[in-house]
């Protein structure tokens, strides 16, 4: 029992929010988008400063796990080589739906500048990808706003309706 | 100098010839004119036949035979005291007359001296490993037999270092399109969807030229992208993003320009 008294009527209002289903599992779910630490190149560096205190992304909820069995989404920060290109494809079917994919910078992209037999030439020949960010490499501003945009995608999903799984074919 | 060619669409070839195009030589000159490589020399030369030797910025280069290697570096490790095997690989002369032209760069580290032991091989021939010498040589090999496919024997774990093992083709060799075979570009589809997945994703799109008729200029400025084809006075009105739905989001703070702090301190 609380011994004080408290007004909600005049202080803060009803400790009662009326909402939908939709509403708040879409606020839960954009509002606590766990990444997937997969820093490839120099763009993981960015993530890395996008997730430390100076840009600080855990203020949206966005809290860099090591394992694709927490996460909810992949930032593909960098090259992916061929050699690479089954892990990733692993490390995206371990993750639990739903799922997003934010390919981060030229090379993930589209390959990139690098034009060789080695590169992949773009993420979305192995996974699909939401949300592509140009630039190389993108500044963590534009990471944070990536992930922004991304939150108004998952928003604007019906979250009652399962996920469609998404597949590349 | 060569004349001006014009070079559309370059990285299409696989490479670029000039039919009268003569490479410039760095200037040789004879091993007695350095005392410590001459007798470096002498000392190789007593066990070992040498076919050619010379100086090249202060480096001493040494051609031998191709069955003579592991003995030769034994000698300069154990005797002449070149303790490091620095790198080691091959050239492709392939084009030229069917051959490969290895080299070892060795190091002393007490004379201050660079060596490079060469030889040459046929086309198909395998080489003698020194793995047992110089541990450098371990990885060095495996490269070597990554890029250009030349095999070494007595090798503890000859298997590629770079490529997949399931890998075909060695990229190195000057008959490697850049781009990549049909392997190659197939690659990661065949892998992980099989080949009745290549209708379906498609070739890569390697045009590097290639508009889309969204592209935007100054991509990388948010808020300050015009369409492709704008001519960019610098006057433009920024784009004003809006990440947040127009009637607010449940149980979020809707952000207020007008009342947020702007930080515009660099070093804050």
């Amino acid at each position: 029992m609380a011994q004080h008294k408290v007004n909600y009527t005049q202080d803060a209002g009803l400790p009662i929010a009326l909402t939908s289903v939709d509403k708040i599992v879409n606020w839960g779910r954009s509002n606590s988008l766990w990444a997937m630490t997969y820093g490839l190149a120099c763009c993981g560096i960015e993530m890395m400063a996008a997730g430390a205190s100076r840009y600080d992304f855990d203020r949206f909820g966005t809290i860099f796990r090591a394992s694709p069995r927490q996460s909810d989404v992949m930032i593909v920060a960098g090259t992916l080589t061929k050699k690479h290109s089954e892990f990733i494809k692993r490390l995206y079917d371990q993750m639990t739906e739903p799922r997003w994919v934010i390919s981060m910078g030229s090379c993930a992209n589209t390959g990139g500048m690098f034009n060789t037999y080695a590169t992949v030439q773009g993420v979305d020949r192995i996974i699909p990808v939401d949300l592509y960010l140009p630039g190389c490499a993108p500044r963590p501003e534009t990471l944070q706003y990536g992930v922004m945009l991304l939150q108004k995608k998952i928003r604007a999903n019906k979250a009652g309706n399962a996920q469609k799984a998404k597949r590349l074919m | 100098m060569r004349a001006y060619k014009p070079k559309e669409n370059v990285q299409a070839k696989a490479y670029y010839t000039d039919r009268f195009y003569v490479a410039p030589q760095v200037p040789k000159s004879a091993v007695d004119t350095d005392a410590v490589f001459a007798s470096d020399l002498e000392a190789i030369k007593a066990k070992f036949e040498v076919k050619d030797a010379y100086i090249q910025v202060e480096q001493m280069v040494v051609y031998i035979n191709a069955h003579d290697i592991y003995g030769v570096l034994e000698l300069m490790r154990d005797e002449l005291a070149y303790t490091q095997l620095s790198e080691m690989s091959a050239i492709d002369w392939l084009a030229k007359d069917n051959t490969f032209e290895i080299f070892y760069q060795m190091l002393s580290m007490t004379k201050r001296k660079r060596i490079r032991v060469k030889y040459f091989i046929e086309n198909g021939q395998a080489v003698d490993s020194v793995e047992k010498l110089f541990r450098s040589a371990d990885w060095s090999e495996r490269e070597m037999f990554d890029m250009f496919g030349i095999e070494a024997n007595n090798h503890p774990f000859m298997k590629r270092i770079l490529m997949p093992y399931d890998w075909q083709g060695h990229p190195l060799l000057k008959t490697y399109p850049l781009e990549g075979d049909e392997f190659a570009a197939w690659y990661e589809v065949d892998k992980i969807y099989g080949k009745e997945a290549r209708d379906i994703i498609g070739p890569e799109l390697r045009d590097t030229a290639r508009v889309d008729r969204y592209d935007s200029e100054r991509f990388s400025r948010l808020g300050f992208e015009v369409p492709k084809g704008t001519e960019i006075t610098g006057d433009e009105e920024p784009h004003v993003e809006s990440y947040q739905e127009e009637g607010g989001v449940f149980m979020v703070t809707k952000l207020d320009k007008e009342s947020s702090k702007v930080i515009d301190d660099p070093q804050r």
